[in-house]
């Protein structure tokens, strides 16, 4: 820690040269944040450790379509192995705008047995079975609207009221969380009261998305799922289960392979970067040679002009990272800010877990863009070195 | 002095400095492969920008038009009554073959299941039924293996890209739709996004996913592309029909719209930003290439040469710099995407498009090069001619 001002000074010797290369850096690290987010996103996209022995049963022509009978549920609650089910109906509404679209859901009183990992304000739960008009609103909702336990919503919707209307209005009677990284892209749907929901629409009603299914402990998964598609084999109506997590990987797949392609740009922008500010360090170093010299005059170590270059290096793509990253949060905050629909896909916010990576990745490459130029402060011949190198 | 004089001197000072690069090499082969990355991603993400939207584009044409039921954007949710097909067959603005008969084909689309080769995973494809003159109203498209299928039998013939993506999709392969087994018997290329999808007889294929007599659309050619107004008309003022009609180039080209936009959104943001850490960079580079000249650039002002042509052969060296990178850059793009395949979820199931590097596309890259040599060329360019001649003198 004494040599900081030391090597403070000597990044600074060069002012304008140092900026820009803390800006180039600042760049990096700037699309670094949001890339690894999308990518991280993505590659975590609905995953959780409670998904792995929940089912989701769908239509294997349309998945998540409402087509299938409702009747099944009693059928697939006697499946050996199946201890408890859930069903959903998908629908969209908007909420006071045409432009503030709200997806909403339909479930049955055993989803929250379902979803044991779930927050959900205390009483939520109760209250939900309860009020038939009642509605569980994710926090991101929540918070984007002001929601509070208590208000009525009005929604207007794709599906027609008993009554003629197509606006429905709910009582927000919880509020529910996804904690888990990748469950976080659930944080804003509407759940709706499935029963009183069923029983005001005028049309279509008995008609099932999807159930989801909770496998018993000890009873090997895929079984289970085979058996629940063997209820429905040869008929109208063919169901395709599969594990919560195998569905999410799938279903985020088909939009395209966005781990390679944003690990591509990633690599090309770093490799640029490594280029150029490999470069001007060790432009740097060849510059102040003469300096070396008289520092190793002084007593300096070969082994400390090697430190102080590499730990130059460090600072430098410490401070730009750290820039970068911050710039970054906000960036990838302002996105998550903006009126759903504007992204293609929920984000997650950019966390820890991306910031220490590229804190990391920082180090590396000031390691490896150092080491050139550090070697050769390390081998300096002291006569050489005050005659110009 | 006249103008002729500033242009000698411009030369003679740029020749020199270009005849000094060798001895920079490193530094100016950094500023040629920093400016290369930024124009290789440009080029990349519009290229598949662009890939996607020509694929669509190509599947629609100005005389082809697509009727769906009234109020429906897509082939997948709309359903034609049974009578539709034969009343908007009967509208004099659609093309008659050599027999007499209009050249239409209605037609359903259903999602089948397969297994992708690249990742194993399942994925819908979509199945689409064709009239039995589907075949004359798409001639671009042609059977490259095996044979057409056969009307009444329940057989496929596979897209190129859906066979070259979708395991099980070889000739003689057996695949179960709905419950049924169905036998592939041919592969064809059509050129556009209909490679990505498997076609069958439309009534063979309606009755296996029960959906009775009831089609999805019907696509008819019109006489020519003036005739879609008046097609429009007729059938809007039947009071049978309960049905809209565009012509394909609109369908497709709408479908597209939202990915291409988003790739473009998403490309040139990343390569606008890229652009700026790049010319930081140049900076650094040009900075330090004229601290360098110092003293000679001092000299040469002392002897008489004037402002500009000392900016201009700063600038000059800088701009060929950059020229440099951004053709590097596009090459390497053109090489690593040109015909690259990609897939994404289109209205009926995966979507293959190939990158399309266009040579608009090139020249676009190697403009944002020049551009950029340019911002980062111009401050060293002033600073190296405003400096007191003095001072460069005394410069080590």
């Amino acid at each position: 820690m004494k040599y900081l001002h030391l090597i403070w000074a000597s990044l600074f010797r060069r002012r304008m040269r140092t900026i820009l290369m803390l800006l180039s850096i600042t760049i990096a690290f700037l699309l670094y944040g949001p890339l690894e987010t999308v990518r991280s996103t993505f590659a975590s996209f609905g995953q959780s450790v409670a998904g792995h022995d929940r089912l989701l049963t769908m239509s294997k022509l349309r998945p998540g379509a409402p087509v299938l009978p409702q009747s099944l549920y009693s059928r697939i609650q006697e499946v050996p192995g199946v201890a408890n089910v859930d069903f959903s109906y998908y629908f969209g509404g908007t909420y006071q705008d045409p432009k503030n679209a709200i997806p909403l859901e339909t479930h049955t009183d055993t989803f929250f047995d379902l979803y044991p990992e779930l927050a959900v304000t205390p009483g939520g739960r109760e209250a939900f079975q309860r009020t038939r008009t009642g509605v569980m609103v994710g926090v991101g909702l929540a918070a984007k609207y002001g929601w509070e336990v208590g208000d009525k919503i009005p929604v207007e919707t794709s599906v027609t009221r008993k009554d003629g209307s197509n606006v429905w209005t709910f009582d927000v009677v919880g509020i529910y969380e996804f904690t888990e990284a990748g469950m976080k892209v659930w944080n804003s749907i509407v759940y709706v009261n499935g029963e009183g929901f069923d029983a005001a629409r005028a049309s279509d009603s008995g008609k099932v998305g999807w159930f989801a299914v909770k496998v018993a402990d000890g009873y090997p998964v895929d079984n289970v799922a085979h058996a629940i598609d063997a209820l429905s084999a040869n008929s109208d109506h063919e169901t395709k289960t599969q594990s919560e997590n195998a569905f999410s990987a799938g279903w985020i797949g088909q939009i395209g392979d966005f781990g390679v392609m944003v690990t591509s740009i990633m690599s090309a922008v770093f490799f640029t970067l490594l280029l150029l500010t490999g470069h001007t360090i060790a432009q740097t170093v060849q510059e102040r040679i003469p300096e070396f010299g008289v520092l190793k005059t002084l007593g300096f170590s070969g082994g400390a002009v090697l430190g102080l270059v590499l730990a130059e290096c460090v600072l430098l793509l410490l401070l730009g990272s750290t820039l970068g990253l911050s710039l970054a949060t906000l960036a990838v905050a302002f996105a998550s800010s903006l009126p759903a629909g504007a992204l293609p896909f929920p984000l997650q916010p950019l966390g820890g877990a991306v910031w220490l990576r590229g804190l990391t990745v920082a180090i590396l490459i000031a390691m490896a863009v150092g080491a050139l130029p550090a070697l050769r402060g390390l081998r300096l011949r002291i006569v050489d070195a005050l005659a110009g190198g | 002095m006249s103008l002729l004089g500033s242009l000698v001197q411009m030369i003679s000072v740029t020749s020199v400095g270009i005849a000094t690069i060798p001895k920079r090499l490193g530094a100016s082969a950094v500023v040629v492969a920093g400016i290369a990355g930024v124009v290789g991603v440009l080029v990349g993400l519009l290229a598949m920008g662009e890939g996607f939207e020509k694929t669509l584009h190509q599947t629609g044409a100005d005389d082809r038009v697509i009727v769906l039921q009234a109020g429906v954007l897509s082939e997948a949710g709309s359903t034609l009554t049974r009578d539709a097909p034969a009343i908007v067959s009967q509208a004099p603005q659609i093309r008659k073959n050599d027999r007499g008969q209009p050249i239409v084909s209605s037609e359903v689309l259903v999602a089948a299941t397969l297994r992708k080769k690249s990742t194993g995973l399942e994925a819908n494809i979509a199945v689409r039924g064709l009239g039995e003159r589907a075949w004359e109203l798409r001639p671009q498209a042609t059977i490259t293996a095996g044979r057409k299928f056969q009307p009444g039998l329940q057989e496929l013939v596979v897209g190129q890209d859906a066979h070259r993506q979708f395991s099980g999709t070889d000739i003689g392969a057996t695949m179960i739709l709905n419950g049924q087994s169905w036998t592939v018997v041919g592969l064809f290329d059509s050129g556009d996004a209909h490679n990505s999808e498997i076609w069958a007889d439309t009534d063979v294929l309606a009755s296996a996913f029960r959906r009775g007599s009831g089609k999805n659309s019907l696509v008819a050619q019109l006489n020519d592309a003036a005739a879609v107004d008046a097609f429009k008309a007729q059938l809007a003022s039947d009071p049978r029909l309960k049905v809209d009609a565009q012509t394909t180039r609109q369908y497709y080209s709408r479908q597209s719209a939202r990915v291409a936009t988003l790739t473009r959104v998403f490309g040139i943001t990343i390569a606008a930003i890229m652009a700026l850490g790049a010319i930081f960079g140049a900076l650094n580079t040009m900075y330090s290439a004229v601290a360098a000249r110092t003293r000679e650039i001092a000299t040469l002002r002392a002897i008489g040469f004037r402002s500009v042509p000392v900016i201009m052969s700063v600038l000059i060296e800088t701009m060929l710099l950059a020229l440099g990178g951004g053709l590097l850059g596009a090459s390497v793009a053109w090489a690593l995407f040109d015909g690259f395949y990609a897939s994404t979820q289109g209205s009926g199931g995966q979507v293959m498009f190939a990158f399309d590097v266009s040579p608009e596309l090139l020249l676009k890259g190697v403009s944002v090069a020049l551009a950029m040599g340019l911002a980062g060329g111009l401050p060293p360019a002033i600073r190296a001619a405003r400096m007191p001649i003095a001072t460069g003198l005394r410069e080590l």
